[in-house]
């Protein structure tokens, strides 16, 4: 047996154990409550043939180090065989199921999943539909690697897509029965998923979409690089009104409930943004973020809250926001002045510890006569004239939000940036460049540390309501998280980072106890495909795949040799 | 033997007019320990203005040590050097930038996951006055002065025979006689007074190797540059110096132009043991 087929038969194995486990705590039967095409495909079953598409594609594609590309049937052929063994294994698993009562070690072990495994159509015929059905689902994602690549891109694209848009429902529904758009909702969506119909069309149209970027992208790029300087300006501020009307109308559009996720999503975006400066522009891994999170919320506490424990001066929300800038900037030199000499892992060690004795000072019983201990602090006052109701609440996070956006632009695109950038690529090269890094280092701990400070003070106008444990390590890690996950360094990936890893979750709320193992498997697999974000700033895409052929790259991308210019002399 | 006649003629030639004007730059017993071990002992120094000297020895003579003092990336244990007039003992990097002394590195050390543009730009950044908020805001003066050094960055480009064409490239993806090329115009986008090269022809072949030096001189000359080499490659340095300083073991071995250098006795014993002088 050659290597090829060797890893396609462990690949589908793996798969079969991937698709075990997933079965055996629960996901399969909880998911089945929703469907991602209605009375077709429940996302309970979305998940094996994710698993198994996953493991098609997988078995098929080139072992880069043994040079090893199978031939077009050969990849189906591979993919196919994959899918097969990863079907088998559920066949099993199902039979098993039903004919041991497994329901005392396994609780999710019911003859209710043999059912979904079985697509509700008995042992026999279940376990040759599972079987052949992982065949077919090998060999299409199998097939990706087959299609021209634009086409298997596309393809690829628009599933993921049409999975997200059915998965969005709870969130587009409401948005299109607002608009009065019933006609529409009723088409597209159904049974918390979407019809057929619309997914068809989802999945037409995205993939046609991404077809069209993919050939003719350059060609619509060059486009816009032609044209004028002063027309292209004008395209940009109407799509900057457009985006900025779609952001003012949103909290209508979505209703009351919505809002109060989106108005989430917001504060991470903002914390997001503030933690790019740091993480993404100067290099500085820090972990601790929740600790300027924490201080921004409770200076605000304390300083409008009118039963904050030992003094409340009450003063209106606005009236504390420079307090909390102040109170920033001395948290970030305090931060920043100890760690400047450190570098890479122990600079992310030590701010882990600032987090958490940030976390463990405001549980203290020292500092409970200010901050109120484990009861935290009551009644902290919305930001007026915005009242707490989540659709009014949302403007003053808006507002902050585009706030920082167009800081972290313009502080990126200027000396500020390049001088964060070159300390990021070598410290002491910039340095030996003419960068003063203590000072640049403070400078990304400072702004950082306001940002992250302004979220927290909109945190706890938000809720009204500061407790210690609000400000756990999860608020640094979920931070972190999202800026990798959108794309280190680029702004709309900080938004796109947000989006899905707060808000998604959000809309999934009836699957909440599978929240961190789904959480897991995605950053897991983000960084095995994709390590460089789904939105990366050019940079970063760079610095991760131009290792792999530098000078072809750059003979591709250049058009040319890559022949030393000549010197006159 | 007629070491003494050749001194007294090249003496009133090529030094009288250095010894006119003070050098540029003045190293006074510049002596770097290490715990027990001395890396620089007692050295003595100088660059005059407008030459290229060059600084040479055996591996471990010493060499890089003291390059690293000049740079501010080591302070001297005790002794003083003087720079255009002022002290640079305990002054951090990147004031001594400012000061006007731009440096190159042995093996290369670009900014990697930056534009070619860019890493010119951030060599400029001690020439520049942006503030952070002055940034942030986007004030006129901040957009001027960033295209003020956008063009002086694709002058210098042009100056050491980069392609315009590769600006917006990341500078890991440039072949490597680039990346050289590169690095010098990072280092001169400071305006230096001085500069210092770490083997600037490291790694390249003798073609390449001459036109680094053709283009060393003609920089020298169009910037009004003063230019201390650290270079293995004899060649290259007897071809392009007009001074040259050998270090053995620390401390200063000889000092002279390339003919009194290439002649003495000791030098050869250091470079190529004892025999070599008999023979």
């Amino acid at each position: 047996m050659d290597r090829l087929m060797r890893r396609a038969l462990v690949t589908g194995l793996l798969g079969g154990i991937a698709g075990i486990h997933v079965s055996l705590v629960g996901m399969v039967d909880t998911f089945q409550r929703r469907d991602t095409i209605a009375d077709l495909v429940t996302l309970g079953s979305m998940l094996p043939i994710l698993i198994l598409l996953v493991v098609g594609w997988r078995a098929a594609s080139p072992i880069k180090s043994a040079a090893l590309s199978p031939t077009a049937g050969r990849s189906l052929l591979l993919g196919a065989m994959a899918g097969a063994v990863g079907g088998l294994i559920l066949a099993a698993l199902a039979i098993l199921v039903v004919a041991v009562d497994l329901g005392w070690v396994l609780i999710n072990a019911t003859p209710g999943l043999a059912e979904v495994l079985q697509f509700e159509q008995g042992a026999a015929i279940g376990s040759l539909l599972l079987i052949g059905g992982g065949a077919l689902l090998g060999s299409a994602g199998a097939s990706l690697h087959v299609l021209p690549s634009a086409i298997a891109r596309s393809l690829a694209v628009a599933f993921v897509i049409s999975v997200g848009t059915a998965l969005m429902e709870p969130f587009l529904g409401p948005v299109l029965r607002n608009l009065s758009l019933d006609v529409v909702e009723e088409t597209f969506f159904a049974g918390g998923g979407l019809t057929l119909f619309g997914f068809v069309v989802v999945f037409g149209l995205t993939a046609a979409a991404v077809y069209a970027w993919a050939t003719r992208g350059d060609t619509a790029r060059e486009r816009v690089a032609a044209m004028p300087a002063d027309r292209r300006r004008t395209a940009k501020l109407i799509w900057f009104g457009v985006l900025f009307l779609l952001l003012l109308a949103l909290p209508q559009l979505v209703g009351q409930r919505l809002s109060e996720v989106v108005g989430t999503v917001g504060l991470y975006v903002l914390l997001g943004l503030g933690l790019n400066i740091v993480v993404g522009f100067a290099g500085l891994l820090d972990l601790g973020y929740v600790a300027f999170y924490a201080v921004g919320a409770y200076t605000t506490a304390v300083l409008t809250s009118p039963v904050s424990p030992a003094f409340s001066p009450e003063l209106p929300f606005w009236g504390a926001l420079p307090f909390v800038i102040i109170a920033a900037a001395m948290i970030g030199l305090m931060v920043g002045a100890p760690v400047l000499r450190l570098r890479g892992d122990y600079l992310a060690i030590v701010t882990l510890g600032f987090g958490e004795i940030a976390r463990v000072i405001f549980l203290s019983a020292w500092a409970q006569p200010i901050v109120g201990g484990a009861q935290g602090i009551l009644s902290v006052p919305p930001p007026l004239p915005f009242d707490r109701d989540p659709q009014s609440i949302y403007y003053p996070i808006l507002f902050f939000c585009i706030l920082a956006a167009v800081a972290a632009t313009s502080l990126g695109a200027s000396r500020v940036g390049r001088a964060w950038n070159a300390m990021r690529e070598d410290e002491s090269v910039a340095e030996a460049t003419g960068v003063n890094t203590i000072r640049y280092k403070l400078l990304a701990f400072g702004l950082g540390a306001a940002f992250g400070c302004i979220a927290g003070a909109l945190f706890a106008a938000k809720i009204g309501v500061i407790y210690p444990q609000s400000f756990d390590i999860l608020v640094s890690i979920n931070a972190l998280a999202l800026i990798i996950l959108g794309g280190m360094g680029n702004i709309a990936g900080v938004v796109v980072g947000a989006i899905v890893l707060v808000g998604l979750p959000e809309l999934l709320r009836e699957f909440s106890e599978y929240r961190l193992l789904i959480y897991g498997a995605v950053l897991v697999a983000m960084m095995l495909l994709r390590p460089e974000g789904l939105l990366p700033s050019r940079q970063r895409s760079a610095e991760l795949h131009s290792h792999e052929s530098d000078e072809e790259q750059y003979a591709e991308t250049t058009g040319e040799d890559t022949g030393r210019p000549v010197v006159s002399t | 033997m007629n070491a003494d006649a050749p001194r007294a003629d090249d003496g009133t030639g090529a030094t009288a007019q250095p010894a006119s004007s003070e050098p540029l730059l003045h190293a006074d017993k510049v002596t770097m320990r290490f715990g027990g071990l001395v890396a620089n002992k007692d050295v003595d120094f100088s660059i005059p203005r407008g030459s290229i000297v060059s600084l040479i020895g055996p591996n471990g003579a010493g060499k890089t040590t003291f390059f690293n003092q000049l740079t501010g990336m080591l302070t001297p244990t005790s002794g003083d050097i003087v720079f255009d007039g002022a002290s640079l003992v305990g002054r951090a990097p990147h004031e001594i930038v400012e000061m006007g002394i731009g440096r190159t590195f042995q093996n290369i050390r670009l900014f990697g996951a930056m534009t070619v543009l860019a890493n010119v730009m951030v060599g400029r950044h001690t020439r520049m006055k942006a503030s952070w908020w002055a940034s942030l805001l986007k004030l006129p003066a901040v957009r001027a002065e960033e295209n003020d050094t956008r063009e002086r960055a694709r002058q210098l480009l042009k100056m050491v025979g980069l392609r315009r064409r590769y600006e917006d490239d990341w500078a890991k993806n440039l072949p490597y006689g680039d990346q050289r090329r590169l690095e010098l115009a990072r280092a001169l986008a400071s305006e230096p007074k001085l500069l210092l090269l770490d083997e600037p022809t490291a790694g390249m072949n003798p073609g390449e190797t001459a036109q680094m030096t053709a283009l060393i001189k003609r920089l020298r000359d169009e910037l009004d540059l003063t230019v201390l080499l650290i270079e293995h490659d004899m060649k290259v340095v007897m071809g392009i110096s007009e001074r040259i300083t050998v270090l053995d073991y620390g401390e200063k071995l000889a000092e002279g132009a390339p003919e009194e250098i290439r002649a003495n006795p000791a030098v050869i014993e250091a470079y190529l043991g004892k025999q070599a002088t008999g023979a």
